[in-house]
């Protein structure tokens, strides 16, 4: 083995704000076609200003934006970039988030202009091809969760999740059903619980069970005219798999509720389980976990929202479909919630999905899953007994896409906590995992590799887990004042949230410097 | 071999399923119900694993049956127009520290990033001449509903008054989004000749029940609407507050919501570095003034400044974390995780590639273009624009027949002409279409178009 390079550390670059940079009386960007302005102004016979300062409507300076040559604006992000982290630098093993690899061909492709210049208002004969993409993506969709059709037009998951239960709220109003709770686990994402709400509904929060999953007694003890349904992830966010899914499928349905799923979690199990199979009758994916599109430090992404039986009804519209060879946007809407956004869709992130399931195929995506399963026991496996970590919740049990262990062990002993082992983590160059999620689990570090990374990955991480818990045991004083090695040391949050410091924009921070009192 | 799962081959796996402990992989899933786990794969894709080289080959035979138009670019409006894109945009964003990241919650790794989103709220900012913008709703119209429902929880009242001559896909979305809140949307008609909100109504249905009043500038017709202050005190004197959309671009040249007292604004910065791509992803643009309750009732996601526990050094960090889901759950502002963050740093770089005088030059060209498209229309007879009053980048063209049979000779010359508003809310007027002329059609295009248009009348 070589000696190349010992002890991993950041870029960091002294890279002002571009309010320190530029200047708005600069320019990178050649207005086209500029010298034919003259010829068209002359025709008009008044100039833009004098119109707009006639109606009051004249905005009397240009904005105060600092301009940069584009030499400058290519430097500046570029050094920003340099100090940023994602799945191409190295492993962010996010527990929920499935940051799997995105396939460069699948960037390549969704770059072609074929799909870029088209305006969401051409002829529909124009986009012949992309309207089939869409078509076949929804049937492929629609198939791997067992479900009959899909709206395609959520941005995110939780715009899904919101979808769902707003599509809960009509169909249940339109039977003059007044059912207005939703049932919740204490285990699922905080968007479960935040999107019933949105859509009106009162959450009631069902507890795990000690082997961490739904506590099927509790179900069926809050179980009433009252309760639409059931928001639930299979996994779980523990990473287990509801095994009581069928009989939990029967309670609610019997109850005449509905079961929806969240489909967050669903890498380990596609291609083997279908949530459709499940008892499931709504679904979301998110594509931009399960299937490879980047998530952009945010987005975009893409939500998809399945339905089965009386349901489908209810999707958002427009859905495209088929005649003859034809393919087109049908806007009828009888029972349907209506529309959750303006155009079709985050078209983009949809044909990256597209590609991505076209690539691998129904036996490539399973094998997809299993890999990912076998990661994360892999893991598991290398992390038994390690001193400062337990494995809560029937640690015999296999997980599926993630693990959630606590680090409650390394917190009572030596006081360095999760939070402090994510630091750590960061300053060996590997990204931290989730942490203090899911809620049930004390000091929890939630981590999903997915099939993406290499067995040689998750070695080191295993590894790095463990040296850190050795070094609390010695020092647990330097795991604290960890990082060192990124771009900036431990940021101060609390200084941040201040109602007297809390500073949103530039804007702001200039408001502040002149003296002005801005408590929030 | 499998595309993108390193570890799947022979030797990784079988030294990984011993360590594990099992035999077969699928033991591993030995806790699923047997009913519910399926015998074979299924049918998706097309059946097998495919080279780069076979589905290139496939997209490609897909894609050839659509038609991009760039000689000339599109002239359809509706929310979403042809605006040339730098290609320095598209670098920046395709760096792979940027778009293979996750939403920084670690954001000592992550500075790059979190600065970039700082500098797009601080523009934004600028442009808008609000106080705080978050990094990004989905688009517009998601950002205008989650406004309406800001309002509602910010006044605990139980009515929105929503202009009729907003973006009929928003008013939409608005209606969905609030499906499941017993509120009342009431719409408030426009003028017929000026295409701006008539104040009267407006008067007549607000009251002290009134969360919202939200109206766009430019509207859906690509008016400006007149008289925004007199809408904005309208709106305080009943304790309401004043939601307006923007087109950011043609803030370079027209007066800021700021400047009118607008307290929560919201918008699409698509025109600011973002392509068309059939619509989305977008960017949806979501500020507040500065005050305690708009602000701790925004949804999505807000980056601050703060400096190192050692107090040697400034950075950034996501903040007022505490409204977000994944802290309050059922109490959260908003539901919304993912968003557009990556377009946010698009369209920073896209304003800093301009700079403010730059970005004035550049709306100033669109205004004078479509003034003169609108021009040479009148020439050849047609009602353009159809509304009186100032119009920015989008106007309404009224034809003395329907416009679908101008818009089928247009087809013929290779030309993708307006948005035909005959089966659209408001209007559904046949004879009515919405044009979008931008910085990428040149006077030769325009000069096309309206010949075009003149053989088929």
């Amino acid at each position: 083995m070589t000696g190349l390079r010992k002890g991993w550390r950041q870029a960091k670059w002294e890279e002002p704000l571009v309010y320190d940079i530029g200047d708005p009386e600069r320019t990178g960007y050649i207005i086209p076609f500029k010298d034919e302005e003259g010829e068209m102004l002359r025709e008009l016979g008044s100039e833009p200003e004098e119109a707009l300062k006639e109606k009051g409507l004249l905005r009397e300076e240009a904005p105060p934006l600092p301009g940069m040559s584009e030499v400058e604006v290519v430097r500046h992000f570029t050094r920003l970039s340099q100090m940023s982290y994602g799945v191409d630098v190295g492993p962010v093993p996010l527990g929920s988030c499935t940051m799997k690899y995105n396939p460069k061909i699948n960037e390549a492709i969704a770059r072609d202009p074929r799909i870029a210049y088209l305006h969401p208002y051409q002829d529909e004969d124009t986009v012949q091809g992309l309207l089939e993409m869409l078509y076949l993506l929804e049937k492929w969709l629609a198939e791997l969760t067992g479900m009959d059709r899909c709206s395609l037009q959520l941005p995110a998951g939780a715009a899904g999740e919101l979808t769902g239960a707003l599509m809960i709220r009509k169909y249940f109003s339109d039977q003059g059903e007044n059912r207005d709770e939703m049932l919740i686990p204490d285990s699922a994402h905080g968007t479960n619980p935040a999107s019933a709400a949105m859509a009106g509904f009162k959450v009631i929060r069902i507890p795990s069970t000690q082997s961490g999953t739904v506590d099927l007694e509790a179900v069926e003890a809050v179980l009433g005219p009252r309760v639409a349904g059931m928001m639930l992830t299979n996994p779980n966010t523990l990473g287990i798999f509801e095994d009581k899914i069928l009989e939990l499928a029967d309670m609610l349905h019997s109850n005449n509720s509905l079961l929806y799923y969240d489909g967050a979690n669903l890498n380990g199990i596609m291609g083997l389980v279908r949530p459709g199979d499940m008892g499931f009758d709504i679904v979301h994916l998110n594509l931009h976990k399960t299937f490879s599109t980047p998530h952009g430090g945010g987005g975009p992404g893409a939500g998809v929202v399945c339905a089965k039986g009386p349901l489908v009804d209810y999707l958002p519209r427009p859905l495209v479909e088929k005649k003859g060879d034809k393919y087109y946007w049908d806007y009828r809407c009888e029972k349907c919630i209506g529309r959750m956004r303006a155009y079709y869709g985050n078209i983009v992130p949809l044909v990256k999905a597209f590609l991505y399931i076209a690539s691998l195929g129904g036996e490539g995506l399973r094998e997809t899953a299993i890999q990912s399963v076998i990661n994360t026991n892999y893991f598991i496996a290398l992390m038994r007994g390690t001193k400062g970590y337990e494995l809560p919740y029937d640690p015999t049990r296999p997980r599926k896409h993630e693990v959630v262990i606590s680090a409650k062990p390394l917190e009572r002993e030596t006081g360095v906590r999760a939070l402090d082992v994510a630091k750590a983590l960061l300053d060996t160059g590997l990204h931290a995992p989730t942490i203090y999620f899911p809620l049930i689990v004390d000091e929890a570090l939630m981590i999903e590799f997915t099939e993406s990374e290499p067995r040689r990955e998750i070695e080191r991480y295993a590894n790095a887990l463990k040296k850190i818990a050795e070094k609390a045991y010695k020092n647990p004083e330097e795991v604290k004042k960890t990082p060192r090695n990124t771009a900036v040391t431990r940021l101060d949050d609390v200084a941040a949230n201040h109602p007297r410091s809390v500073t949103p924009t530039y804007r702001v921070l200039l408001r502040r410097l002149r003296g002005e009192k801005l408590i929030l | 071999m499998l595309p993108w799962a390193p570890s799947a081959n022979k030797k990784d796996r079988e030294y990984m399923l011993k360590t594990i402990g099992v035999s077969d992989a699928l033991e591993l899933y030995s806790d699923v119900p047997s009913k519910a786990l399926l015998k074979k794969p299924p049918r998706v894709g097309f059946g097998r694993i495919l080279s780069e080289w076979e589905l290139r080959r496939i997209v490609n035979n897909i894609l050839d049956k659509n038609r991009y138009f760039t000689s000339p670019p599109p002239f359809l409006g509706g929310g979403i127009c042809f605006h040339y894109v730098p290609a320095v945009i598209d670098s920046i964003i395709s760096r792979n520290e940027f778009y293979t990241a996750y939403t920084p919650y670690q954001p000592e790794i992550n500075q790059g990033l979190l600065q970039a989103f700082f500098e797009y709220q601080s523009l934004m900012a600028d442009l808008l001449e609000m106080d705080v913008v978050n990094v990004s709703m989905y688009d517009w119209s998601t950002a205008a509903a989650e406004a309406m429902l800001a309002a509602l929880r910010v006044t605990r009242r139980k009515k929105v008054l929503v202009a009729n001559n907003v973006h009929p896909e928003h008013l939409e979305v608005i209606k969905t989004w609030l499906l499941g809140k017993s509120v009342e949307i009431r719409t408030i008609g426009f003028n017929e000749e000026t295409g701006t909100i008539k104040l009267d109504e407006l008067e007549r249905n607000i009251d002290n029940d009134t969360a919202a009043v939200y109206i766009e500038s430019p509207n859906y017709f690509g008016v400006l609407e007149q008289g925004l202050e007199a809408i904005a005190d309208i709106a305080h004197k009943h304790g309401a507050l004043f939601v307006v959309g923007v087109e950011p671009l043609s803030l370079g040249l027209i007066r800021p919501p700021g400047s009118y007292g607008a307290d929560i604004v919201v918008g699409d910065a698509q025109p600011l570095g973002i392509g068309l791509n059939y619509g989305g992803p977008l960017l949806g643009i979501y500020a507040t003034r500065w005050d305690r309750k708009l602000v701790r009732q925004m949804p999505g996601r807000l980056i601050g400044l703060t400096k190192t526990v050692d107090g040697e050094e400034q950075g950034f960090v996501m903040i007022l974390q505490t409204r977000e889901q994944h802290i309050r759950r059922e109490k959260a502002t908003s539901n919304i995780t993912s968003n557009e963050a990556l377009l946010a740093v698009a369209a920073a770089a896209f304003l800093t590639l301009l700079g403010g005088k730059g970005l004035r030059e550049l709306a100033r060209t669109i205004w004078i273009r479509s003034h003169y498209a609108a021009k040479k229309l009148r020439g050849i007879g047609i009602e353009a624009p159809r509304f009186s009053s100032e119009f920015f980048k989008e106007f309404v063209a009224r034809f003395p027949k329907p416009y679908n049979e101008i818009h089928k000779h247009l087809r013929s010359k290779n030309i993708m002409g307006g948005l035909y508003l005959g089966d659209k809310p408001p209007l559904y007027d046949k004879h009515s279409a919405l044009f979008c002329v931008t910085e990428a059609h040149s006077k030769k295009d325009i000069d096309l178009l309206v010949t075009a248009i003149g053989e088929a009348l």
